[in-house]
Protein backbone atom coordinates (compact mmCIF):
# COMPACT_ATOMS: atom_id res chain seq x y z
CA UNK A 1 0.00 0.00 0.00
CA UNK A 2 2.87 2.63 1.18
CA UNK A 3 4.75 1.49 -2.26
CA UNK A 4 1.70 1.98 -4.15
CA UNK A 5 1.27 5.68 -2.64
CA UNK A 6 4.92 6.60 -2.69
CA UNK A 7 4.89 5.73 -6.15
CA UNK A 8 1.48 7.61 -6.99
CA UNK A 9 2.73 10.29 -5.70
CA UNK A 10 6.46 10.49 -7.26
CA UNK A 11 4.80 9.66 -10.78
CA UNK A 12 2.07 11.96 -10.30
CA UNK A 13 1.48 14.37 -7.45
CA UNK A 14 4.69 15.30 -7.63
CA UNK A 15 4.96 17.78 -10.89
CA UNK A 16 1.79 20.20 -10.92
CA UNK A 17 2.04 19.54 -14.58
CA UNK A 18 2.04 15.70 -14.64
CA UNK A 19 -0.99 15.90 -12.38
CA UNK A 20 -2.85 18.53 -14.16
CA UNK A 21 -2.08 16.33 -17.35
CA UNK A 22 -3.35 13.34 -15.91
CA UNK A 23 -6.58 14.69 -15.00
CA UNK A 24 -7.05 16.37 -18.27
CA UNK A 25 -5.87 13.25 -20.31
CA UNK A 26 -7.61 10.79 -18.12
CA UNK A 27 -11.07 12.60 -18.47
CA UNK A 28 -10.53 12.46 -22.58
CA UNK A 29 -10.12 9.06 -22.01
CA UNK A 30 -12.65 8.37 -19.49
CA UNK A 31 -15.55 9.99 -21.93
CA UNK A 32 -14.20 8.32 -24.94
CA UNK A 33 -14.70 4.59 -22.95
CA UNK A 34 -17.94 4.96 -21.39
CA UNK A 35 -19.18 7.17 -24.48
CA UNK A 36 -18.36 4.05 -26.56
CA UNK A 37 -19.66 1.24 -24.32
CA UNK A 38 -23.20 3.26 -23.04
CA UNK A 39 -23.61 3.60 -27.30
CA UNK A 40 -22.62 -0.42 -27.61
CA UNK A 41 -25.07 -1.27 -25.00
CA UNK A 42 -27.81 1.29 -26.54
CA UNK A 43 -27.45 -0.05 -30.04
CA UNK A 44 -27.66 -3.62 -28.73
CA UNK A 45 -30.46 -2.84 -26.90
CA UNK A 46 -32.18 -1.04 -29.95
CA UNK A 47 -30.86 -3.32 -32.68
CA UNK A 48 -32.78 -2.64 -35.85
CA UNK A 49 -34.93 -0.16 -34.60
CA UNK A 50 -32.69 3.15 -35.85
CA UNK A 51 -32.30 4.58 -38.89
CA UNK A 52 -28.98 2.94 -39.35
CA UNK A 53 -30.04 -0.29 -39.07
CA UNK A 54 -32.65 0.49 -42.15
CA UNK A 55 -30.84 2.71 -44.08
CA UNK A 56 -29.16 0.14 -46.56
CA UNK A 57 -32.26 -0.82 -47.86
CA UNK A 58 -32.48 2.66 -49.09
CA UNK A 59 -29.67 3.98 -49.85
CA UNK A 60 -28.54 3.76 -53.66
CA UNK A 61 -24.79 3.79 -53.23
CA UNK A 62 -23.25 0.80 -52.83
CA UNK A 63 -20.23 2.21 -50.92
CA UNK A 64 -22.48 3.28 -48.22
CA UNK A 65 -23.46 0.16 -47.49
CA UNK A 66 -20.21 -1.01 -46.71
CA UNK A 67 -19.58 0.70 -43.63
CA UNK A 68 -22.82 -0.37 -42.66
CA UNK A 69 -21.47 -3.47 -40.72
CA UNK A 70 -24.74 -4.14 -38.09
CA UNK A 71 -25.93 -6.66 -40.08
CA UNK B 1 -19.07 23.15 52.36
CA UNK B 2 -20.06 26.66 52.42
CA UNK B 3 -23.57 26.04 55.07
CA UNK B 4 -21.29 24.61 57.58
CA UNK B 5 -19.62 27.35 59.55
CA UNK B 6 -23.17 28.62 59.38
CA UNK B 7 -25.09 25.81 60.94
CA UNK B 8 -22.53 25.70 63.50
CA UNK B 9 -23.61 28.60 64.98
CA UNK B 10 -27.22 28.41 65.07
CA UNK B 11 -28.72 26.26 67.83
CA UNK B 12 -29.58 22.84 67.43
CA UNK B 13 -33.59 23.42 67.82
CA UNK B 14 -33.70 25.91 65.12
CA UNK B 15 -32.32 23.44 62.50
CA UNK B 16 -34.53 20.78 63.85
CA UNK B 17 -37.67 22.83 63.50
CA UNK B 18 -36.34 24.12 59.67
CA UNK B 19 -35.31 20.90 59.14
CA UNK B 20 -39.05 19.69 60.00
CA UNK B 21 -40.38 22.79 57.83
CA UNK B 22 -38.85 22.15 55.29
CA UNK B 23 -39.72 18.28 55.24
CA UNK B 24 -43.79 19.33 55.44
CA UNK B 25 -43.82 21.91 52.46
CA UNK B 26 -41.96 19.68 50.39
CA UNK B 27 -44.87 16.82 51.13
CA UNK B 28 -47.89 20.00 50.80
CA UNK B 29 -45.72 20.89 47.65
CA UNK B 30 -45.16 17.18 46.33
CA UNK B 31 -48.93 16.44 47.22
CA UNK B 32 -50.45 19.29 45.09
CA UNK B 33 -48.21 18.81 42.43
CA UNK B 34 -49.57 15.08 42.32
CA UNK B 35 -53.18 16.55 42.42
CA UNK B 36 -52.32 18.69 39.57
CA UNK B 37 -50.81 15.45 37.64
CA UNK B 38 -53.79 13.12 37.98
CA UNK B 39 -56.45 16.45 36.95
CA UNK B 40 -54.24 18.15 34.66
CA UNK B 41 -54.34 15.03 31.77
CA UNK B 42 -57.75 15.19 31.79
CA UNK B 43 -58.35 18.97 30.46
CA UNK B 44 -55.09 18.78 28.00
CA UNK B 45 -56.35 15.76 26.59
CA UNK B 46 -59.83 16.96 26.12
CA UNK B 47 -59.19 20.40 24.88
CA UNK B 48 -56.13 18.52 22.67
CA UNK B 49 -59.11 16.02 21.17
CA UNK B 50 -61.71 18.68 20.57
CA UNK B 51 -58.93 21.14 18.95
CA UNK B 52 -58.00 18.13 16.66
CA UNK B 53 -61.28 17.18 15.86
CA UNK B 54 -62.08 20.91 14.88
CA UNK B 55 -59.22 20.80 12.64
CA UNK B 56 -59.87 17.03 10.82
CA UNK B 57 -63.45 18.31 10.48
CA UNK B 58 -62.66 21.81 8.66
CA UNK B 59 -60.28 20.50 6.74
CA UNK B 60 -62.76 17.86 5.51
CA UNK B 61 -65.50 20.55 5.42
CA UNK B 62 -63.13 22.57 3.32
CA UNK B 63 -62.09 19.93 1.11
CA UNK B 64 -65.32 18.41 0.41
CA UNK B 65 -66.80 21.85 -0.36
CA UNK B 66 -63.30 23.19 -2.74
CA UNK B 67 -61.12 20.50 -2.77
CA UNK B 68 -62.89 17.48 -5.10
CA UNK B 69 -62.26 17.91 -8.81
CA UNK B 70 -65.06 19.09 -9.92
CA UNK B 71 -66.79 17.21 -13.04
CA UNK B 72 -68.87 19.18 -14.80
CA UNK B 73 -68.94 17.42 -17.94
CA UNK B 74 -70.93 14.16 -18.00
CA UNK B 75 -68.93 11.52 -19.39
CA UNK B 76 -70.27 11.41 -23.18
CA UNK B 77 -68.38 14.89 -22.88
CA UNK B 78 -65.74 13.35 -21.48
CA UNK B 79 -65.20 10.91 -23.94
CA UNK B 80 -64.28 7.34 -23.41
CA UNK B 81 -61.04 6.81 -21.74
CA UNK B 82 -58.26 5.81 -24.51
CA UNK B 83 -57.06 1.68 -23.91
CA UNK B 84 -53.27 1.71 -22.67
CA UNK B 85 -51.19 -0.01 -25.10
CA UNK B 86 -47.95 -1.42 -25.12
CA UNK B 87 -46.03 1.16 -26.82
CA UNK B 88 -42.08 -0.53 -27.44
CA UNK B 89 -41.19 2.70 -28.10
CA UNK B 90 -42.39 4.41 -24.61
CA UNK B 91 -40.09 2.20 -22.66
CA UNK B 92 -37.21 3.84 -21.11
CA UNK B 93 -34.67 2.77 -23.02
CA UNK B 94 -36.07 2.07 -26.35
CA UNK B 95 -35.75 4.43 -29.22
CA UNK B 96 -38.85 4.90 -31.76
CA UNK B 97 -38.80 2.27 -35.01
CA UNK B 98 -37.88 3.68 -37.64
CA UNK B 99 -38.98 1.44 -40.35
CA UNK B 100 -42.83 2.05 -38.41
CA UNK B 101 -41.83 6.00 -38.81
CA UNK B 102 -41.41 5.66 -42.54
CA UNK B 103 -44.60 3.52 -42.96
CA UNK B 104 -46.26 6.54 -40.78
CA UNK B 105 -44.80 8.80 -42.64
CA UNK B 106 -45.76 7.40 -45.72
CA UNK B 107 -49.81 7.00 -43.92
CA UNK B 108 -49.20 11.05 -43.53
CA UNK B 109 -48.43 11.74 -46.77
CA UNK B 110 -50.88 9.56 -48.73
CA UNK B 111 -53.74 9.87 -45.95
CA UNK B 112 -53.95 12.67 -43.57
CA UNK B 113 -51.78 15.50 -45.37
CA UNK B 114 -54.89 15.99 -47.47
CA UNK B 115 -56.57 17.95 -44.55
CA UNK B 116 -54.00 18.19 -41.97
CA UNK B 117 -51.12 20.25 -41.89
CA UNK B 118 -47.24 19.28 -40.32
CA UNK B 119 -45.97 22.64 -40.49
CA UNK B 120 -43.53 22.54 -37.70
CA UNK B 121 -41.61 19.69 -39.96
CA UNK B 122 -38.91 20.42 -42.40
CA UNK B 123 -37.74 17.95 -44.72
CA UNK B 124 -34.17 17.91 -43.38
CA UNK B 125 -35.27 16.64 -40.00
CA UNK B 126 -36.61 13.70 -41.89
CA UNK B 127 -33.51 13.13 -43.67
CA UNK B 128 -31.19 10.32 -41.53
CA UNK B 129 -34.42 9.47 -39.38
CA UNK B 130 -36.69 8.32 -41.80
CA UNK B 131 -35.51 8.85 -44.89
CA UNK B 132 -32.11 9.19 -47.52
CA UNK B 133 -30.98 13.13 -48.50
CA UNK B 134 -32.01 12.00 -52.11
CA UNK B 135 -35.94 10.84 -51.35
CA UNK B 136 -36.38 14.14 -49.34
CA UNK B 137 -34.69 15.73 -52.00
CA UNK B 138 -36.90 14.36 -54.52
CA UNK B 139 -39.89 14.81 -52.53
CA UNK B 140 -39.38 18.41 -51.88
CA UNK B 141 -38.62 19.25 -55.33
CA UNK B 142 -42.62 18.04 -56.24
CA UNK B 143 -43.76 21.34 -54.16
CA UNK B 144 -43.00 25.16 -55.17
CA UNK B 145 -42.55 27.42 -52.88
CA UNK B 146 -42.24 31.62 -52.89
CA UNK B 147 -38.97 32.83 -53.43
CA UNK B 148 -37.65 35.63 -51.68
CA UNK B 149 -38.90 38.91 -54.12
CA UNK B 150 -36.52 39.88 -57.00
CA UNK B 151 -35.75 43.06 -58.79
CA UNK B 152 -38.79 44.31 -59.92
CA UNK B 153 -40.32 43.05 -55.98
CA UNK B 154 -42.74 40.15 -57.91
CA UNK B 155 -42.50 37.39 -56.16
CA UNK B 156 -41.70 33.63 -57.72
CA UNK B 157 -41.89 30.12 -57.51
CA UNK B 158 -38.80 27.72 -57.00
CA UNK B 159 -39.01 24.18 -56.20
CA UNK B 160 -38.62 23.51 -52.59
CA UNK B 161 -35.07 22.50 -51.12
CA UNK B 162 -34.41 20.56 -47.77
CA UNK B 163 -34.78 23.66 -45.81
CA UNK B 164 -38.41 24.37 -46.57
CA UNK B 165 -40.83 22.77 -43.88
CA UNK B 166 -43.77 20.24 -45.08
CA UNK B 167 -46.89 22.42 -47.18
CA UNK B 168 -50.06 22.66 -45.99
CA UNK B 169 -53.17 21.51 -47.70
CA UNK B 170 -54.73 24.44 -47.25
CA UNK B 171 -53.64 27.78 -47.82
CA UNK B 172 -54.82 29.53 -44.41
CA UNK B 173 -57.65 28.16 -41.43
CA UNK B 174 -60.23 29.90 -42.90
CA UNK B 175 -60.11 27.56 -46.38
CA UNK B 176 -59.45 24.62 -44.27
CA UNK B 177 -62.67 25.13 -42.24
CA UNK B 178 -64.68 26.04 -45.35
CA UNK B 179 -63.62 22.54 -47.10
CA UNK B 180 -63.99 20.39 -44.02
CA UNK B 181 -67.91 21.81 -42.42
CA UNK B 182 -66.58 24.40 -40.44
CA UNK B 183 -63.94 22.07 -38.65
CA UNK B 184 -60.76 23.51 -38.51
CA UNK B 185 -58.42 20.06 -38.97
CA UNK B 186 -55.78 20.58 -36.23
CA UNK B 187 -51.97 20.85 -37.19
CA UNK B 188 -50.45 17.66 -36.58
CA UNK B 189 -46.54 18.35 -35.80
CA UNK B 190 -47.17 18.34 -31.77
CA UNK B 191 -50.76 16.60 -31.76
CA UNK B 192 -48.92 13.54 -29.52
CA UNK B 193 -48.50 15.97 -26.94
CA UNK B 194 -51.40 18.26 -27.00
CA UNK B 195 -54.03 15.44 -26.17
CA UNK B 196 -54.14 13.70 -22.64
CA UNK B 197 -53.65 10.07 -23.80
CA UNK B 198 -50.62 10.97 -26.41
CA UNK B 199 -50.41 7.77 -28.24
CA UNK B 200 -53.22 5.70 -26.83
CA UNK B 201 -55.84 8.18 -27.64
CA UNK B 202 -54.91 9.34 -31.17
CA UNK B 203 -54.67 5.43 -31.80
CA UNK B 204 -58.02 4.99 -30.28
CA UNK B 205 -59.47 7.36 -32.11
CA UNK B 206 -58.39 6.47 -35.22
CA UNK B 207 -59.26 2.86 -34.89
CA UNK B 208 -62.70 3.90 -32.62
CA UNK B 209 -65.33 4.48 -34.91
CA UNK B 210 -67.78 2.03 -34.67
CA UNK B 211 -70.17 0.67 -37.69
CA UNK B 212 -72.66 2.87 -36.66
CA UNK B 213 -73.56 4.67 -33.72
CA UNK B 214 -74.77 2.79 -30.48
CA UNK B 215 -78.83 3.07 -29.85
CA UNK B 216 -79.65 6.10 -28.13
CA UNK B 217 -77.10 8.11 -29.89
CA UNK B 218 -77.69 11.51 -31.14
CA UNK B 219 -75.12 12.39 -33.92
CA UNK B 220 -75.38 15.81 -35.42
CA UNK B 221 -75.64 15.70 -38.90
CA UNK B 222 -72.08 16.14 -40.50
CA UNK B 223 -70.55 14.91 -37.64
CA UNK B 224 -69.32 11.29 -36.99
CA UNK B 225 -69.90 8.82 -33.44
CA UNK B 226 -66.34 8.65 -32.23
CA UNK B 227 -66.52 7.70 -28.05
CA UNK B 228 -62.96 8.36 -27.69
CA UNK B 229 -63.39 12.37 -28.74
CA UNK B 230 -64.76 14.02 -26.08
CA UNK B 231 -68.67 15.11 -26.93
CA UNK B 232 -68.55 11.77 -29.24
CA UNK B 233 -69.63 13.66 -32.35
CA UNK B 234 -66.41 13.94 -34.26
CA UNK B 235 -65.57 16.07 -37.24
CA UNK B 236 -63.35 13.46 -39.47
CA UNK B 237 -65.19 11.06 -40.52
CA UNK B 238 -62.84 7.45 -40.48
CA UNK B 239 -60.16 7.76 -42.25
CA UNK B 240 -58.32 4.64 -42.01
CA UNK B 241 -59.95 1.36 -43.98
CA UNK B 242 -57.73 -2.29 -44.12
CA UNK B 243 -55.43 -2.14 -47.48
CA UNK B 244 -55.94 1.52 -47.74
CA UNK B 245 -51.84 2.06 -48.70
CA UNK B 246 -49.41 -0.28 -49.64
CA UNK B 247 -46.32 -0.39 -47.69
CA UNK B 248 -43.16 -0.58 -49.57
CA UNK B 249 -41.45 -2.76 -47.26
CA UNK B 250 -44.29 -5.59 -47.60
CA UNK B 251 -45.86 -4.83 -44.30
CA UNK B 252 -49.67 -5.79 -44.44
CA UNK B 253 -51.78 -2.32 -44.47
CA UNK B 254 -54.53 -2.88 -41.76
CA UNK B 255 -56.26 0.26 -40.48
CA UNK B 256 -54.67 -0.93 -36.73
CA UNK B 257 -51.14 -1.82 -38.37
CA UNK B 258 -51.31 1.96 -40.51
CA UNK B 259 -53.19 3.75 -36.93
CA UNK B 260 -49.63 2.46 -34.96
CA UNK B 261 -47.35 3.45 -38.03
CA UNK B 262 -48.80 7.09 -37.98
CA UNK B 263 -49.26 7.54 -34.64
CA UNK B 264 -45.90 6.84 -33.85
CA UNK B 265 -44.42 8.94 -36.80
CA UNK B 266 -46.80 11.66 -34.94
CA UNK B 267 -44.93 10.99 -31.63
CA UNK B 268 -41.72 11.90 -33.17
CA UNK B 269 -42.93 14.80 -35.17
CA UNK B 270 -43.73 16.00 -31.54
CA UNK B 271 -40.69 14.54 -30.06
CA UNK B 272 -38.20 14.24 -32.61
CA UNK B 273 -35.29 14.70 -29.81
CA UNK B 274 -36.47 11.33 -27.96
CA UNK B 275 -33.95 8.85 -29.28
CA UNK B 276 -30.96 10.94 -27.98
CA UNK B 277 -32.85 12.18 -24.85
CA UNK B 278 -33.40 8.82 -23.75
CA UNK B 279 -29.99 7.86 -24.76
CA UNK B 280 -28.52 10.96 -22.90
CA UNK B 281 -30.54 10.04 -19.84
CA UNK B 282 -29.30 6.85 -19.82
CA UNK B 283 -25.72 7.97 -19.64
CA UNK B 284 -26.26 10.34 -17.19
CA UNK B 285 -28.30 8.10 -14.37
CA UNK B 286 -24.94 5.80 -15.01
CA UNK B 287 -22.94 8.58 -14.06
CA UNK B 288 -25.04 9.93 -11.54
CA UNK B 289 -24.92 5.74 -9.95
CA UNK B 290 -21.46 6.25 -9.88
CA UNK B 291 -20.87 9.43 -8.07
CA UNK B 292 -23.54 8.44 -5.75
CA UNK B 293 -21.85 5.62 -4.93
CA UNK B 294 -18.25 7.29 -4.66
CA UNK B 295 -19.71 10.09 -2.22
CA UNK B 296 -21.08 7.73 -0.27
CA UNK B 297 -17.67 5.62 0.10
CA UNK B 298 -16.25 9.30 0.90
CA UNK B 299 -18.81 10.39 3.60
CA UNK B 300 -18.51 6.73 4.86
CA UNK B 301 -14.21 7.10 4.58
CA UNK B 302 -14.30 10.71 6.23
CA UNK B 303 -16.74 9.68 9.54
CA UNK B 304 -15.18 6.40 9.92
CA UNK B 305 -12.67 8.45 12.72
CA UNK B 306 -15.79 9.95 14.22
CA UNK B 307 -17.75 6.66 14.30
CA UNK B 308 -15.46 4.70 15.59
CA UNK B 309 -13.94 6.82 18.16
CA UNK B 310 -14.28 6.35 22.16
CA UNK B 311 -14.52 9.60 24.49
CA UNK B 312 -14.13 8.39 28.03
CA UNK B 313 -14.26 11.03 30.62
CA UNK B 314 -11.64 10.24 33.95
CA UNK B 315 -13.56 12.47 36.71
CA UNK B 316 -11.01 14.15 38.82
CA UNK B 317 -10.35 11.91 41.75
CA UNK B 318 -11.37 13.98 45.08
CA UNK B 319 -10.84 13.62 48.47
CA UNK B 320 -12.35 10.36 50.26
CA UNK B 321 -15.33 12.03 52.31
C1 LIG C 1 -61.05 14.48 -44.67
C2 LIG C 1 -60.12 15.26 -43.96
C3 LIG C 1 -59.31 14.56 -42.87
C4 LIG C 1 -58.40 13.54 -43.01
C5 LIG C 1 -58.02 12.80 -44.27
C6 LIG C 1 -57.87 13.30 -41.72
N1 LIG C 1 -58.44 14.15 -40.80
FE1 LIG C 1 -58.01 14.25 -38.86
N2 LIG C 1 -59.37 15.74 -38.60
C7 LIG C 1 -60.12 16.27 -39.61
C8 LIG C 1 -60.98 17.28 -39.05
C9 LIG C 1 -61.98 18.13 -39.83
C10 LIG C 1 -60.72 17.33 -37.67
C11 LIG C 1 -61.37 18.20 -36.60
C12 LIG C 1 -62.40 17.37 -35.88
C13 LIG C 1 -63.22 18.16 -34.90
O1 LIG C 1 -62.70 19.12 -34.34
O2 LIG C 1 -64.38 17.80 -34.71
C14 LIG C 1 -59.68 16.34 -37.43
C15 LIG C 1 -59.13 16.08 -36.18
C16 LIG C 1 -58.09 15.23 -35.97
C17 LIG C 1 -57.42 15.05 -34.69
C18 LIG C 1 -57.71 15.81 -33.42
C19 LIG C 1 -58.77 15.19 -32.57
C20 LIG C 1 -58.92 15.98 -31.31
O3 LIG C 1 -58.79 15.41 -30.24
O4 LIG C 1 -59.12 17.20 -31.40
C21 LIG C 1 -56.44 14.13 -34.88
C22 LIG C 1 -55.46 13.60 -33.84
C23 LIG C 1 -56.51 13.71 -36.25
N3 LIG C 1 -57.50 14.41 -36.88
C24 LIG C 1 -55.65 12.80 -36.81
C25 LIG C 1 -55.72 12.41 -38.12
C26 LIG C 1 -54.80 11.45 -38.70
C27 LIG C 1 -53.67 10.76 -37.96
C28 LIG C 1 -55.16 11.31 -40.00
C29 LIG C 1 -54.52 10.41 -41.04
C30 LIG C 1 -54.57 9.01 -40.76
C31 LIG C 1 -56.28 12.21 -40.24
N4 LIG C 1 -56.58 12.85 -39.07
C32 LIG C 1 -56.90 12.35 -41.45
C33 LIG C 1 -60.09 15.94 -40.94
C34 LIG C 1 -59.31 14.94 -41.47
Amino acid sequence: MAGIASGLFNSIFRRNYVFLSTVFLGAFAFEIAFDTTTDAIWNRINKGRQWKDIKHRYVQKPSEDEDDDDE
Amino acid sequence: MLAMPALRTVPARVVARQTLRKSTTRAASSSSSSTEATSSPFYTTLTASAATVVAIGSVAWYYHLYGREAFAMTPQEEGLHPTQYPWEHYRWVKTFDHQALRRGFQVYREVCSSCHSLKRIPYRSLVGTIATVDEMKALAEENEYDTEPNDEGEIEKRPGKLSDYIPSPYKNDEAARAANNGALPPDLSLMVKARHGGCNYIFSLLTGYPEEPPAGATVQSGLNFNPYFPGTGIAMARVLYDGLVEYEDGTPATASQMAKDVVEFLNWAAEPEMDNRKKMGMKVLTIGALLFALSVWVKRYKWSTVKTRQLVYNPPVGPKR
